[in-house]
């Protein structure tokens, strides 16, 4: 009887083997840390990476200081998509980067917004509303986007009265979840979220209220050798992806 | 190293696993005799949705909460108020969460009681509330007292719950394991690592206690 059942365990095992994927060894595959803004803006830039190229690239999503810490702790990721320029600098500064390979992909806009089609008229003038129960950011120590958050409802004098009624996100990709379901009428996200799938109200929040969301991209030590990475990073800078990156409501270097 | 924000944490944290312990008794105790006992057709559902928590990942608890009580949810409609983002939602969603390891080990109490003592309450003619408080509680009692010790110890270490409904809101919502994810993210390990010692600490102080509590109980029966 246990006989049996250890032969029946081991067919098991064969079998769940036998089903797993044989890598394909003539094209590289790079994985890659991306910020949780840039999430469908690097699914598409990834499918249309991999048809051209055919190269693969695996995503991780996360916010930027997560990621950076997953990084510093040997997680095995070969390029950093971060949303602000202090931690690819860092990465690099430390040695977890290559160096020379930073540059600036993308410049993130810092949108208001609420699932609510009537809550926000173009202006901020909702977030002096007394009677608004909360205002969703992301972690303004982690995520740069919440910092903007912070910045912009300090420019516009209402950070003092809003305190109290901030509910934070561990991310923008959770910041906005909160904004989505309702639970909170408004919340700052990234105007890539919002962008194309935009069924509430927004405001654009004007660049000179925040310090700009340089996102920088970095190869990392891994994948030095990695020519999925490297051909990925050359891609990014490329007019295709240029294209698609602004088509998800991101700006991008010398637009001002 | 224990600022003023820390020391808010670890206060907040206690009263949320204090209160989610109470009110799991209040519940649990009722719920578990009724599991122990009664003969009902829905009997064995409603035991497997208490022992769902167990199984179930806490984010995936946490996003239908955040629907179930969302703004036009009939729940929000029902209390007339908002739940995510409040102390009052972490008590529901720890509630939720925390029940199995309050409920079960009762029911087992109360279902190793068996009908024995029961019966002779009877006999002495004790009526069923006389016999309930008289003799089965202070029979289970090493059941409560482990139900309440892990019931405790798990909510004060639930994490993804309170991530997905609680919007980490200083002296709120944002309890130790929020505050131990946020230091690590920002790079502050040395806060960090004092947190989570001190869980590492309360854990093993747990385990411990439950341990003591059944060999002292074993050894008072012949």
């Amino acid at each position: 009887m246990p006989r049996t059942l250890v032969r029946f365990c081991l067919g098991l095992v064969a079998g769940a083997l036998a089903c797993l994927p044989v890598k394909s060894v003539r094209a590289a595959e790079a994985t890659v840390a991306v910020a949780a803004n840039f999430t469908s803006a690097a699914k598409q830039l990834g499918a249309a990476f991999e048809k051209s190229t055919g190269h693969r690239v695996v995503f991780s999503f996360g916010s930027t200081g997560q990621l950076f810490t997953q990084i510093a702790h040997g997680a095995p990721f070969d390029v950093f998509l971060a949303a602000d320029e202090a931690r690819p600098q860092r990465a690099a500064a430390e040695g977890l980067g290559v160096a020379g390979t930073r540059f600036t992909y993308a410049i993130g806009v810092l949108v208001l917004w609420s699932a609510d089609p009537a809550r926000i008229d173009g202006t901020p003038a909702v977030l002096s509303d007394p009677n608004l129960r909360h205002v969703a950011i992301a972690n303004p120590a982690t995520a740069p986007y919440g910092a903007a958050a912070i910045d912009t409802m300090k420019a516009l004098g209402v950070l003092e009265a809003l305190e109290p009624r901030l509910v934070e996100g561990k991310n923008v990709g959770q910041t906005y979840q909160f904004v989505a379901t309702g639970n909170a009428p408004v919340g700052f996200v990234a105007a890539s979220q919002v962008k194309n799938n935009d069924t509430g109200s927004s405001w654009t929040v004007p660049d000179d209220m925040y310090r700009p969301l340089r996102q920088d991209a970095v190869l990392l030590t891994r994948g030095r050798n990695n020519e999925a990475a490297k051909t990925f990073l050359a891609y990014l800078k490329g007019s295709e992806a240029l294209k698609v990156i602004e088509g998800f409501g991101y700006k991008m270097p010398g637009e001002d | 190293m224990f600022d003023a924000a820390l020391i808010e944490t670890i206060l907040l944290t206690l009263q949320l696993a204090v209160v989610t312990t109470l009110v799991l008794l209040i519940i649990g105790i009722p719920l578990a005799w009724w599991l122990a006992r009664s003969t009902a057709r829905g009997k064995e559902i409603v035991a497997v949705l208490v022992a769902l928590p167990i199984v179930l990942p806490p984010t995936v608890l946490g996003f239908y909460l955040l629907i179930a009580m969302g703004p036009n949810s009939p729940l929000t409609t029902l209390i007339g108020r908002s739940l995510p983002f409040t102390f009052e939602g972490l008590v529901v969603g720890s509630v939720l969460y925390s029940m199995p390891f309050v409920v079960n080990p009762i029911r087992t109490a109360f279902e190793a009681m068996g009908e024995r003592h029961w019966e002779a309450a009877a006999t002495l003619r004790a009526g069923p509330l006389d016999a309930f408080f008289n003799v089965a509680l202070p029979l289970a009692l090493p059941g409560i007292l482990t139900g309440a010790i892990l019931g405790f110890a798990h909510t004060m270490g639930e994490f993804g719950v309170v991530l997905m409904i609680g919007g980490s809101i200083p002296g709120e919502t944002k309890v130790l394991s929020i505050a131990i994810f946020d230091f690590v993210e920002t790079l502050e390990w040395g806060k960090a690592h004092v947190l989570a010692g001190a869980m590492l600490a309360l854990s093993f102080a747990v385990i411990f206690a439950m341990r003591m509590v059944e060999t002292r109980f074993k050894s008072e029966r012949p």
